[in-house]
């Protein structure tokens, strides 16, 4: 099977009023790849992996989605973005990675309950179904949010600092699973932030600094003087930056 | 015989007492599960704007047609689903969230509504608009507040996983589907519609009462979200039987004695309930191996 493209991005610049957060980047994703985006904080990583979902439309520039409808894309949001207070339980969460396949609005049969065990299970959380999300430690609510995407069954794997405040078991769990999902060929861009976890575990890197820096091999992107660069960014937002011409001319 | 006399007998007698609990009772199965989405998605408040926002759209109908059923019930539906909408717009539009711009919408929306009564009816109607009159259920009101049930009911059933998951996790919501925003929607529109329902029977104001006190309470005992629900419209209803009753016994205002049996009921339940100040602050000596 030769590599496929599985997105393609032209120019883009994703961000939000105006000001960039992703700035003018160009390249593919191949399926089957496996790539981490690094950049320090604000430099537009998860921007990055909202506007391959199609969630954030670019300010200019295209994302193509080739061979892919929006079923095949499986998402892991940071943990912070989950409401723990609320009173659901780790089936409810879980069982949200069959919506495509079941729909809203039909239950959740015999056959999707055992999925939703093996998957758990598979994660190191078996029997875990009936606990308040609430009680999960932090490592564990991450666990139960991989379990949700082995149920998404997706061909891309889009995880969004799948590691931060994880213990190192946890971590290393949840890496056999990546590497598995790499072995099935399935595509996997996560955002993360150790670069010595990085040149151990995932191929191909993307160093984002709002503008590119760097994206290849990680050993070669991950070099000190790309990582320097990417350490200088300038955070600063600026109100009354003047307007880029880039893509004007 | 003393105790059916004092707990049975002043339904058993008089159909105004019956059609107040029968009332009350609907309005609880549906306005109690929505208060608990309220509550849980940090909107507690948002029924009381919504409650005031409705009082143009009833003035309205009560300027056309004095103080009939349909005219002021559409009217005030309309009106809640304007502010809705209004604020939920401004807020994806501008850098306001949303509980300004609902903040500023009702503002406007209630000294409308209170300008608008006070140009034809007397303080008296103003009154009974605020509070309602819970012992003065007619056939249509009724018909009205167990239609309003009915509809909150079926629709909370479809809509029930997606809410959840809107409550929870939206950012993953917005992966797999655009249905979100349709279904923060329908919620507020259920709201609206519990609260125009309500306010037949106790008033606007008081109707948010009976909307968020039994959550409130529920939240204290449940961990459940289902069981939460069911709780809720229990308390709704316990409150609304012995409101009524303390309100024949002790010859009080019954809006006002439902909610602050309500109120009661969510002070015993801060006290004794598992997640209450009492078990919460003074933990147990003993404690689980794991």
């Amino acid at each position: 099977m030769t590599p496929a493209p599985h997105f393609r991005l032209t120019d883009v610049t994703l961000g939000y009023e105006g000001h960039p957060a992703v700035h003018h980047l160009d390249g593919v994703f191949e399926a089957g790849s496996m790539t981490a985006v690094f950049g320090p904080n604000g430099s537009g990583k998860s921007t990055l992996l909202k506007g391959l979902m199609g969630t954030l439309k670019p300010l200019s520039g295209s994302i193509e989605r080739l061979d892919l409808d929006a079923r095949d894309i499986a998402y892991l949001p940071q943990a912070q973005e989950i409401d723990r207070s609320f009173p659901a339980s780790v089936h409810d969460l879980v069982s949200l990675g069959l919506i495509r396949r079941t729909g809203f609005f039909s239950a959740v049969g015999k056959g999707q309950r055992e999925e939703i065990a093996m998957a758990l299970e598979a994660v190191g959380l078996g029997g875990f179904q009936r606990r308040p999300i609430g009680s999960l430690s932090g490592g564990q609510l991450q666990r139960s949010l991989f379990a949700r995407v082995l149920l998404q069954n997706a061909k891309v794997i889009l995880l969004d600092e799948p590691f931060s405040a994880i213990d190192a078991r946890t971590v290393s769990d949840l890496l056999s699973l990546i590497h598995r999902w790499h072995a099935e060929r399935r595509t996997i861009i996560a955002v993360l932030h150790d670069a010595d976890l990085i040149r151990a575990h995932f191929p191909e890197s993307l160093v984002l600094a709002r503008e590119p820096v760097a994206w290849g091999l990680s050993e070669d992107a991950l070099m000190p003087a790309n990582l320097l660069k990417a350490r200088r960014m300038n955070e600063a937002w600026d109100e009354n930056a003047p307007w880029c011409e880039e893509n004007a001319a | 015989m003393m105790l059916y006399d004092f707990l049975i007998s002043p339904f058993a007698d008089f159909a105004f007492m019956r059609r107040a609990l029968a009332g009350a009772t609907a309005l609880s199965l549906s306005a109690c599960p929505i208060g608990v989405f309220l509550m849980l998605r940090r909107m507690s408040l948002t029924g009381d704007a919504m409650a005031h926002a409705i009082l143009p759209g009833a003035a309205i109908g009560f300027l056309i047609s004095g103080l009939a059923l349909l005219p002021m019930t559409l009217g005030g539906i309309v009106a809640g689903l304007c502010v809705a909408l209004l604020s939920g717009a401004v807020s994806r539009l501008t850098i306001q969230r949303e509980d300004a711009s609902l903040a500023g919408f009702y503002l406007v929306s209630l000294a409308l509504g209170v300008l608008l009564i006070s140009l034809k009816g007397s303080n008296i109607d103003l009154m009974h608009i605020l509070f309602g009159t819970v012992l003065a259920l007619n056939d249509g009101a009724l018909q009205l507040i167990a239609w309003v049930s009915t509809i909150t009911l079926l629709t909370l059933a479809v809509i029930w996983r997606p809410l959840v998951a809107e409550c929870m996790d939206p950012v993953f919501l917005g992966s797999v589907s655009r249905i979100g925003p349709a279904v923060h929607f329908l919620f507020l529109a259920l709201v609206v519609l519990n609260l125009v329902g309500g306010f037949q029977a106790l008033g606007t104001l008081l109707a948010v009462g009976l909307m968020m006190l039994p959550a409130l309470s529920a939240r204290l005992w449940c961990r459940r979200l289902e069981a939460m629900c069911l709780l809720a419209a229990g308390i709704g209803f316990l409150s609304g039987y012995v409101g009524l009753l303390v309100s024949y016994h002790v010859s009080v205002a019954s809006g006002p004695a439902i909610i602050l049996t309500a109120g009661a009921a969510y002070a015993v339940s801060l006290v004794a309930a598992p997640q209450g100040v009492i078990r919460s602050r003074f933990t147990p000596t003993r404690h689980r191996i794991a």
